[in-house]
């Protein structure tokens, strides 16, 4: 796979109040390698499973076959007894020690003012399994190898019930939690219905759409792994993770789950191999294996193996959606209607309950000025692993519904999809723009970004290179997806406000060291994401200090005072911007010690480049030289502390805005049904960018992802609760030779608010491709609608029986 | 993984000694099905018997119209063989399309073989190119050698020491792999012999077998509508999430006219 990159646009404006500073190579907008890279590809990553603390033990858990089934005995007995094992643990025995039942952290209010509901999630099953692969008891052994026999000697007598698998009929099926009615996490709705269905009723053409987004297996290559620590000496108890938040981590397990008060407890993430949000949540084993190892008082160490990942990390996705969209007969929207039945799985994870409301309904109005949309959600129970956040969460979803209906809406009016889509779009003076979904849009201008990809993919040749695939047999389709996404969930007091358990803040530190270097603590967290570069070249930028002399500390609680961690795309526009406050504070003090030490007044010192200057003079200070006076303070101002460090939390005005169109172009084979990507162009306005080799390579990885999405993969189970694509055997990641060379290109409006004028950069590929992609299979068959992902066999069929419409 | 013995004879004899004196054991070649089936405990042999250091399992060499290559002879060396690629060019290639580097780098023809995997490669190619299995025993003919899914005929300790290829005037093996394992859900190699046409299938049915009906076709006229009128029944067929027998069929007749196209 190589790479094609249309040249950015140069920045025009700047909201930011940062000065582009040409002199610093390894500033911000230039390419620095990423310095994490030479750790990671020469085997010196240290990940979770790589740390060994002495005396260490090992965990294996016991997990159900079963997908619904009673627990009515648990006999560890034999598994005692088998060599090597320490401690077999059960679901009573944390009961038993007071450990709380795992939450969900975000309270969605019903339609009917009612709180959601939400069953209790015992870590280890009490007395009843709610999906296959739902742990049950955890075995502690000297090596894996005899945790595992002791694991196989756990008899564990099951009483099966029936299993609801079903999304479509669930909710008329029995009861899975005693007591949720219908299965019924929540009914939540947004938007004005009666508005909604009027502009519907009056519209002069609906186009109505039933639509599945697939179930999503995350699949970060690093599996998940916990070793818990408990120190008999202090109390102390230290949980190294997988966590892709380690602050949150320690709070829920404190606060909620009642592990340990959170000065005893320290949670530690280091090298973590992807996350993809699978690892935000908080879940049964970790918790299970810091609890253990201050019962058995030594260390436990679990590594999940890829089975365990399939099966019990949380899934991704997984919607039933009708909707309509309402058009004017002008070709103007006038209405949006969404009912979405949203699979959450057995349980509310972490933020479950989140991803099919706030961060799906409040998305739909896309790019466009629709003026009346209603979403109506039902968030249902089904005996399958818990589904929540995965990149993009709940955007993708939104994004699918907007950009396949409004595509098909197209082809119903005989319009051209480009065309129609830019009528509608929010034009660039109507910023800040309310939505009808509680979204303020603070700035954006979608049709660069749409005229920008068309021109990359040459749409006007489309129809010649259709003609040359028709003469070999084969179908081409092109498909557009103009997607809007939301990061930097913000602010605290609104979601908050809407349920969140949490801020949605960012926590950063900058130290200036005595002799000069930096020592930079976010509460972000990168798995992958190469925050230790990018954000050391914020900082190196901010502070005109050498790029190599910035050093980025995360994922420890013990040594980063807080934070919320990373997902949502926030870490650079939230946590990027702490740093960007924190080295404001830094400079501030600096000029008091400039001032001092140049005898001159604190409002005539500039600093620039790393150097405070006393302007009207010759004299100036290098950032280095007042770090120094700030620890070795023989000559300096009486009223200031010593010491150059500062600490800032930043809590976003709103969120940010990302955007752009993505194109796919796709070739079917007519005779085995199986679709290429032939051309994929995406073109993102992301606001300033601080690394672009970094943000292209985000989008790779996330097109990649949504492509994966579209044609290849799917979480599915069988009418057992079995999971049929258990291993990478049958559920089908992409692969390099899946993809075509990317375009990747850029247009750029600074992000209003933040001080940085960044937006995010981590999700979008895979929010916009897979309708990109969906809509080219669907224009290539000419059909209304083909369901993710569309294999080989699924679309062969479709090829038997076409309908004979086709639009040009 | 459960426990077991493992053993490292050096010579055919004493590999099958052992095999006989054993309770459950089996014989392990490149391992790239019967390791991970360990792992996962779905299989617990008491003794593993290591085939890599047998003499004369290995090498390819060339006879008067015949490949011969050794059992344990690994996937890649047969692809990266430019005697192989100018014999039969079609078999190297079929052994390019075997998994992936780690697995062509460790999986063995003789392992491949014996395993009788539905959906491998090679048993295309030892029926559609009439390869002869030679065995510790005897020499069994390729069209006889497969026989149900993950059966054939090699009797209880019996070791492939080698395989003999025939090499055609001709022949083309084209390979419909699945998206996620890369097995072949239909694999096809017809081969051009001056006493007829030959056409093996692999990934459709319970195991490899000759498609009688497309080989009549193209004995009769060989180019690829040849095969339009051909009807390839489904009954028996493989089928699973990917693919239905029925689509499997399809495929089968799909690969069949694009290697005669090839061959044309």
């Amino acid at each position: 796979m190589s790479t094609s990159v249309a040249s950015s646009e140069s920045a025009s404006t700047s909201s930011s109040g940062l000065k582009p500073s040409g002199l610093n190579p390894s500033g911000i907008g230039a390419s620095v390698l990423r310095r994490e890279d030479a750790r990671f590809i020469t085997g010196n990553g240290r990940y979770t499973d790589d740390i060994r603390v002495e005396g260490q033990v090992y965990a294996v858990f016991v997990r159900s076959p079963y997908a619904h089934a009673k627990v009515t005995r648990v006999d560890i007995g034999d598994a005692l007894a088998t060599p090597r094992v320490i401690a077999v643990l059960t679901g009573a025995d944390m009961q038993a020690d007071g450990i709380g039942g795992l939450p969900c952290g975000w309270m969605v209010k019903q339609k009917d003012g009612t709180d959601m509901r939400s069953p209790n999630h015992p870590p280890l099953v009490v007395d009843k399994v709610n999906y296959a692969g739902e742990p049950v008891a955890i075995v502690i052994a000297e090596t894996v190898e005899a945790a595992r026999q002791g694991a196989d000697a756990v008899a564990v007598d099951y009483d099966e019930l029936q299993a609801i698998i079903d999304l479509g009929t669930a909710t008329d099926s029995s009861e899975i939690h005693p007591g949720i009615s219908n299965n019924l996490a929540y009914e939540w709705e947004l938007g004005d219905r009666a508005a909604t269905d009027a502009a519907l009723a009056s519209a002069a053409h609906v186009t109505r759409l039933d639509l599945t987004n697939n179930r999503l297996i995350p699949n970060a290559i690093e599996p998940r792994a916990a070793l818990g620590v408990f120190d008999a000496t202090t109390g102390e108890h230290t949980l190294y993770t997988t966590s892709q938040n380690p602050h949150l981590e320690r709070l829920v397990l404190s606060a909620f789950v009642n592990i340990a008060p959170e000065h005893k407890l320290r949670v530690i993430a280091p090298d973590v191999g992807g996350g993809f949000g699978s690892k935000i949540f908080i879940y049964s084993e970790e918790t299970a294996v810091i609890w253990a190892a201050r019962r058995v008082r030594r260390p436990v160490k679990w590594t999940a193996d890829r089975s365990e990942s399939f099966l019990a990390d949380a899934h991704g996705r997984d919607h039933l959606t009708h909707a309509e969209l309402g058009i004017d007969a002008s070709g103007n929207f006038v209405a949006l209607k969404v009912h979405t039945v949203a699979n959450l799985g057995a349980y509310l994870s972490t933020f479950g309950s989140s991803v099919p409301t706030y961060l799906y309904g409040t998305l739909l109005a896309g790019q466009y000025r629709t003026p009346n949309i209603h979403v109506e959600v039902q968030g249902v129970f089904t005996n399958t692993a818990p589904v929540d956040a995965y990149r993009g969460a709940g955007r993708p979803e939104a994004t699918y519904v907007v950009e396949r209906i409004v595509e098909n809406a197209a082809r119903e009016l005989q319009q051209d999809p480009a065309e129609l889509r830019r009528r509608n779009m929010i034009q660039p003076d109507q910023f800040p723009y309310q939505t009808p979904v509680a979204l303020v849009y603070d700035v954006g201008d979608y049709e660069k970004s749409l005229d920008k990809a068309l021109g990359l993919i040459d749409y006007d040749g489309f129809s010649a290179r259709r003609k040359i695939s028709e003469a070999k047999g084969h179908h081409r389709g092109i498909g557009l997806a103009c997607y809007i996404e939301a990061c930097g969930l913000a602010p605290s007091k609104l979601a908050i406000a809407l349920g969140a358990g949490v801020g949605l803040y960012e926590s950063g530190e900058v130290r200036m060291n005595p002799t000069g270097s930096v020592t930079v603590f976010t509460g972000s967290h990168s798995h992958g994401q190469g925050h230790e570069t990018t954000f050391a070249q914020v900082v190196s930028d901010k502070l005109g200090v050498p790029f190599d002399a910035v050093e980025v500390v995360h994922g420890d609680t013990g040594r980063v005072e807080f934070g919320l961690g990373t997902y949502g795309s926030r870490s650079l526009a939230v946590g990027g911007s702490a740093l960007i406050r924190a080295s404001e504070k830094i400079i501030n003090k600096g000029r008091k010690i400039a001032a001092h030490l140049m005898e001159g007044a604190e409002e005539a010192v500039d600093f620039s480049g790393g150097r405070f200057s006393l302007r009207d003079s010759n004299r100036s200070l290098s950032i280095q030289e007042v770090a120094f006076a700030a620890y070795v303070p023989g000559n300096y101002p009486d009223d200031l502390e010593p010491g150059l460090s500062e600490k800032a939390f930043y809590d976003p005005q709103n969120f940010t805005y990302p955007a752009g169109t993505h194109i796919a172009e796709v070739e079917i084979d007519g005779e085995t049904g199986v679709v290429s990507v032939v051309n994929f162009v995406a073109v993102d306005d992301f606001g300033r960018i601080i690394n672009p080799l970094i943000v292209h390579g985000q989008v790779h990885g996330g097109v990649a992802q949504g492509i994966g999405q579209a044609l290849l993969e799917i979480g599915l189970y069988d009418s057992n609760g079995q999971l049929l694509t258990g291993s990478m055997m049958d559920y089908c990641l992409p692969r390099a030779d899946d993809l075509p060379d990317f375009v990747v290109g850029t247009t750029v409006t600074h992000c209003t608010h933040n001080p940085l004028g960044v937006k995010g950069c981590g999700e979008a590929g895979a929010i916009g491709s897979p309708a990109a992609v969906m809509n080219a299979v669907t224009d290539a068959l000419g059909v209304d609608e083909v369901s993710m992902p569309a294999t080989p066999e699924k679309v062969w069929r479709i090829l038997q029986g076409r309908s004979p419409r086709r639009m040009a | 993984m459960y426990r077991f013995k493992h053993h490292r004879p050096t010579t055919i004899d004493e590999a099958q000694s052992i095999f006989a004196a054993c309770d459950d054991p089996s014989y392990l070649s490149g391992g790239m099905t019967l390791i991970p089936t360990m792992k996962q405990r779905l299989a617990s042999p008491t003794d593993l018997i290591d085939l890599s250091q047998v003499e004369g399992l290995t090498g390819i060499t060339f006879h008067s119209g015949l490949v011969r290559i050794g059992a344990f002879t690994r996937h890649a060396v047969v692809a990266n063989s430019a005697e192989v690629a100018k014999a039969i060019p079609a078999l190297a290639y079929l052994a390019a399309q075997i998994g992936d580097n780690q697995v062509r780098n460790r999986g063995t023809l003789g392992g491949s073989v014996a395993n009788s995997d539905p959906a491998a490669d090679y048993p295309a190619a030892v029926v559609g190119l009439g390869a002869t299995i030679v065995t510790s025993q005897r020499q069994i003919a390729g069209d006889t050698f497969f026989q149900d899914l993950f059966e054939t005929a090699l009797e209880p300790g019996e070791l492939i020491t080698a395989i003999e290829f025939p090499i055609p005037e001709k022949a083309v093996y084209r390979k419909f792999p699945n998206p996620a394992s890369r097995y072949a859900v239909a694999g096809v190699m017809v081969a051009r012999f001056p006493r007829g046409v030959r056409v093996g299938v692999t990934g459709a049915g319970p195991c490899a077998f000759r498609a009688t009906a497309l080989e009549n076709a193209l004995n009769q006229s060989f180019n690829p509508d040849a095969l339009n009128a051909v009807e390839i029944p489904d009954a028996g067929f493989n089928s699973d999430l990917h693919a239905s027998a029925e689509y499997r069929a399809h495929l089968v007749k799909v690969l069949a006219k694009r290697a005669v196209q090839a061959l044309c």
